[in-house]
């Protein structure tokens, strides 16, 4: 029997940087390379899918449900879910219209009731979840039945639309800007991107470089040892509840600026479940603390380029579009799992190896 | 089988078991008869727990076997185990305490009548085994409305129910009453003339003396005695447990403290509120907090630090003039926590060195003006390095993972997060626990410099050694209050352990149930 120990390995000196290819780079360059595959698969079977229409439409819509999407983001890194981010479309989708058509109101006070309303609902998930501490799937999920059901009753579950009025508040969503190209191959940006960009911009600022950012990241991983560390993990878990609840707010407005109808029953259906997929796709692991902008962007993408390639390619798929879209969603996580598993042994091996 | 009663029950030949290259058992042989209640002593990491575990098929041993009725038998899981009647009960209870006692005892092997659970069945058999441990409750009863002592019995009626010949029992009173405790050894008498054995790990110098009819003394590793029933006392006990050379432990340098920084009085923690602590402490004063487990030390350091804010009283300090409600009020008045588990509160495992050391003083390095909330960057780097270099973390670099650092690196990593926010008081909750040897000196160097710069520390220790040899002076708790002071002069093993299990007076709360 061996009286001397061998001194522990250290694993540290085997495992590399870490840094240099992190598990986080690998997965949105995973999921930009799905993307990427659907793409060329779709722009082989299909010629409209490359036409410039279907591309501005595919950007336009990205931008929607990528700014639902960030919004999902923020709750999944605080390892919190929000299920109401469709029904609170539905219900901000409604209530714009119907404030500025049937109440007369002027278009910025129905724009800030709307978004008002948006940040109180956040507020209260959010309260609900760190002082009552409910768990935030049964909280959403309340605020999913609520909300659509608030929408149907105040509508009388009539549809609801702008007419041909308010076409200067409308520009905000349906305007484009020529890019590039010429006669009627004019590429147009949709004013949507725009915001889009400044949206995930300030998203990507304020999670990767400030101080609050780092604090949800921390407090994802592991809210016990953020709140030892001096962290209000409530008041940040608050703020990523009305982050996602705003942006809900805003994607809800501009669904309806730019649909011009709003049908209580079911508009922004499954929104949420969308937004989520989206943010799980681009790297966000519902246990919480990971996740990036960038990714979220990309996995927002591939949901929209999928559908729109079942429609494209295969348009008597429709009817099953929710299973193609579930199977394709399960085969990119378990690869991505299996990734992991792999780069982890890798790992271990080496550490043994340098033992 | 054998049933030679001749053949000893248990037999644990010169067993060894390392944990990722750290050695927690060596070369360690133990004898068990049939109807013999023996009891295995030992300090905080001696291998207790290790060897009980390893009797219990939870993990396997290195080197060495184990004979049950005299063959050599391979234990790989517990339910292996059991089926040689081979039962652990733990420290922390394993029932399912929203089911009836009949059901737990039964849990996993009900008695089934035509493809239904036979609840008949259940209740008359659980009589038979709750009368055994003499607990006259009805099996239909919900085991969270029982006691902690109570259900302790039904872990024991479980246990009888597999037709256990060996029952071992991992600190079974600490987390009991007096009067429980009584109840539980006149069972244990009871388990012997029925020829059960037992194996029992306590702290409790006085239960051992008691029960035991032969003690195993092990530290470090290693068995280091067996004491007979007659030789089996306190003094001989603690003797081959510490069995020491005072002088191999870590010297500090004495220096005078210097004047009070923070005074305490009537505090009430939310774990103990029936109890108000009062006590006072002084700049560059190492105040050792020792008690057994349970005891409400860890619940004071976190009251203190404000994330278990106290319930009632009044805590004065340069900056705080009531307790904190916050860990953050904690923080900005100088008031640090190393908490015991720093994998769960101390550390964010998957995130890196870097931003571990640097997640508490983003806050104060964050940029000024028009970027506020934004990082620094380059403080946060800074501070990393410092602290890497100061702290001597053995890191590839300030990027790695936290997780895969030593517990030592870890614990370093925890410390390192207070010290560039220059604490004025440290709490630190059993800070060498799971560190190797080396960097326990490192830390207890630590302490004695942060002492002589002026940093008042507070620790709490499992370890009467650690107490004893790093404490100015030395706050012993009892059942949620505190029991008793000693200066450096008064410290020894016996005084303090009189006072953790409140043998010097009787606690005039304690109402026998």
């Amino acid at each position: 029997m061996g009286d001397k120990t061998p001194a522990p390995a250290d694993p540290s000196k085997s495992t590399g940087s870490p840094g240099r290819f992190s598990a986080q780079g690998a997965k949105i360059w995973g999921i930009f390379g799905l993307l990427v595959a659907i793409c060329i698969y779709t722009a082989l079977s299909s010629d409209r899918f490359l036409r410039v229409d279907n591309v501005e439409n595919l950007v336009h819509r990205t931008a929607l449900f990528g700014i639902l999407s960030i919004g999902a983001a923020f709750v999944i890194i605080t390892s919190g879910i929000d299920l109401s981010i469709g029904s609170l479309v539905c219900l901000v989708g409604v209530l714009l219209p119907f404030l500025l058509t049937r109440y007369d109101w002027p278009a910025a006070a129905g724009v800030a009731a709307v978004i008002g309303l948006s940040v109180a609902i956040g507020i209260t998930h959010g309260l609900l979840i760190t002082r009552m501490r409910l768990q935030p799937f049964v909280v959403t999920l309340c605020g999913l039945l609520l909300y659509r059901g608030i929408a149907r009753g105040i509508t009388d579950d009539r549809s609801q639309g702008f007419g041909i009025e308010f076409k200067d508040l409308r520009s905000i969503a349906t305007s484009q800007l020529p890019i590039f190209g010429s006669g009627d191959d004019v590429f147009h940006l949709p004013a949507t991107t725009l915001i889009l960009i400044i949206v995930a911009v300030a998203a990507a600022v304020f999670l990767n470089k400030t101080i609050y950012g780092r604090y949800l990241l921390a407090l994802g991983n592991n809210p016990d040892a953020a709140r030892y560390s001096g962290i209000n993990v409530n008041h940040m878990t608050l703020l990523a509840y009305v982050i996602c609840s705003t942006l809900a707010g805003l994607g809800g407005m501009l669904f309806v600026l730019d649909i011009n109808a709003a049908q209580p029953s079911d508009f922004g259906n499954f929104y949420e479940l969308y937004a989520i997929a989206a943010a799980v796709l681009g790297g966000c692991s519902l246990r919480g603390g990971e996740g990036s902008i960038a990714g979220v962007l990309i996995g927002s993408a591939v949901m929209v380029v999928l559908s729109n390639a079942i429609n494209l390619v295969h348009p008597d798929y429709q009817n099953i579009e929710f299973a193609i879209i579930g199977g394709v969603i399960l085969i990119g996580v378990i690869v991505d799992e299996l990734a992991r598993r792999f780069v982890a042994s890798r790992r271990e091996a080496a550490r043994h190896a340098g033992q | 089988m054998s049933t030679d009663p001749n053949i000893p029950l248990l037999k644990v030949r010169r067993v060894s078991k390392r944990f990722a290259g750290v050695r927690a058992l060596k070369d360690v042989s133990l004898t068990l008869q049939r109807g013999e209640a023996l009891a295995i002593v030992g300090e905080n990491g001696a291998g207790k727990s290790t060897l009980m575990r390893i009797v219990a098929g939870v993990i396997t041993p290195d080197e060495g076997e184990i004979l049950v009725d005299g063959q050599a038998v391979h234990l790989s899981s517990v339910a292996g185990a059991l089926k040689l009647g081979i039962a652990l009960i733990h420290q922390e209870l394993n029932l399912a305490d929203n089911l009836t006692i009949g059901a737990n005892i039964f849990l996993g092997r009900e008695p089934r009548r035509f493809g239904l659970i036979d609840r008949a069945t259940i209740d008359r058999e659980s009589h038979k085994y709750l009368d055994m441990v003499g607990l006259d409750v009805a099996p239909q009863t919900v085991v969270s409305t029982l006691s902690i002592g109570k259900q302790q019995l039904v872990e024991i009626a479980k246990a009888l129910s597999t037709d256990a010949r060996l029952i071992i029992m991992d600190e079974p009173t600490s987390s009991l009453s007096e009067h429980e405790a009584q109840r539980l050894f006149e069972v244990v008498e009871d388990l012997k003339a029925r020829g059960v054995s037992i194996l029992y790990i306590s702290h409790r110098l006085g239960e051992v003396e008691r029960l035991a009819d032969r003690v195993v003394v092990l530290r470090d590793g290693e068995r280091t005695g067996e004491l007979s029933r007659e030789q089996n006392q306190r003094k001989n006990m603690v003797r081959l447990m510490i069995g020491r050379d005072v002088s191999r432990f870590y010297q500090r340098t004495p220096h005078a403290p210097g004047k009070e920084i923070l005074s305490v009085s009537e505090l009430r923690t939310p774990a103990n509120p029936r109890h108000a602590l009062s006590f006072t402490l002084r700049a560059g004063e190492i105040v050792g907090l020792a008690g057994l487990v349970g005891a409400g030390r860890s619940e004071l350091l976190t009251t203190l630090f404000g994330v278990t804010p106290a319930v009632a009283g009044l805590m004065n300090m340069k900056g705080l003039r009531r307790p904190p409600r916050t860990s953050r009020e904690a923080i900005a008045a100088g008031i640090m926590l190393a908490p015991e588990d720093r994998r769960r509160t101390g550390l964010v495992l998957p995130m890196s060195v870097k931003r571990n050391l640097s997640l508490a003083s983003l806050r104060r390095d964050q940029r000024r003006g028009l970027l506020r909330g934004f990082l620094n960057r380059s403080a946060e780097n800074q501070v990393a390095a410092m602290m890497i270099e100061l702290m001597r973390i053995k890191t590839a670099s300030d990027r790695q993972v936290v997780r895969y650092l030593s517990g030592g690196n870890q614990q370093k990593v925890v410390l390192g997060k207070w010290l560039c926010l220059e604490p004025k008081l440290l709490l630190l909750d059993e800070p060498t626990r799971g560190i190797d040897v080396g960097a326990k000196e490192e830390i207890y160097k630590l302490m004695d410099q942060l002492a002589g710069r002026g940093v008042a520390i507070l620790f709490v220790s499992s370890e009467l050694e650690e107490i004893i040899s790093m404490s100015d002076r030395a706050m012993v708790m009892h059942e949620g209050r505190i029991s008793g002071q000693l200066s450096r002069s008064e410290l020894s093993e016996e005084a303090v352990m009189r006072l953790a299990t409140g043998d010097v007076e009787p606690s005039p709360e304690r109402v026998p149930a």
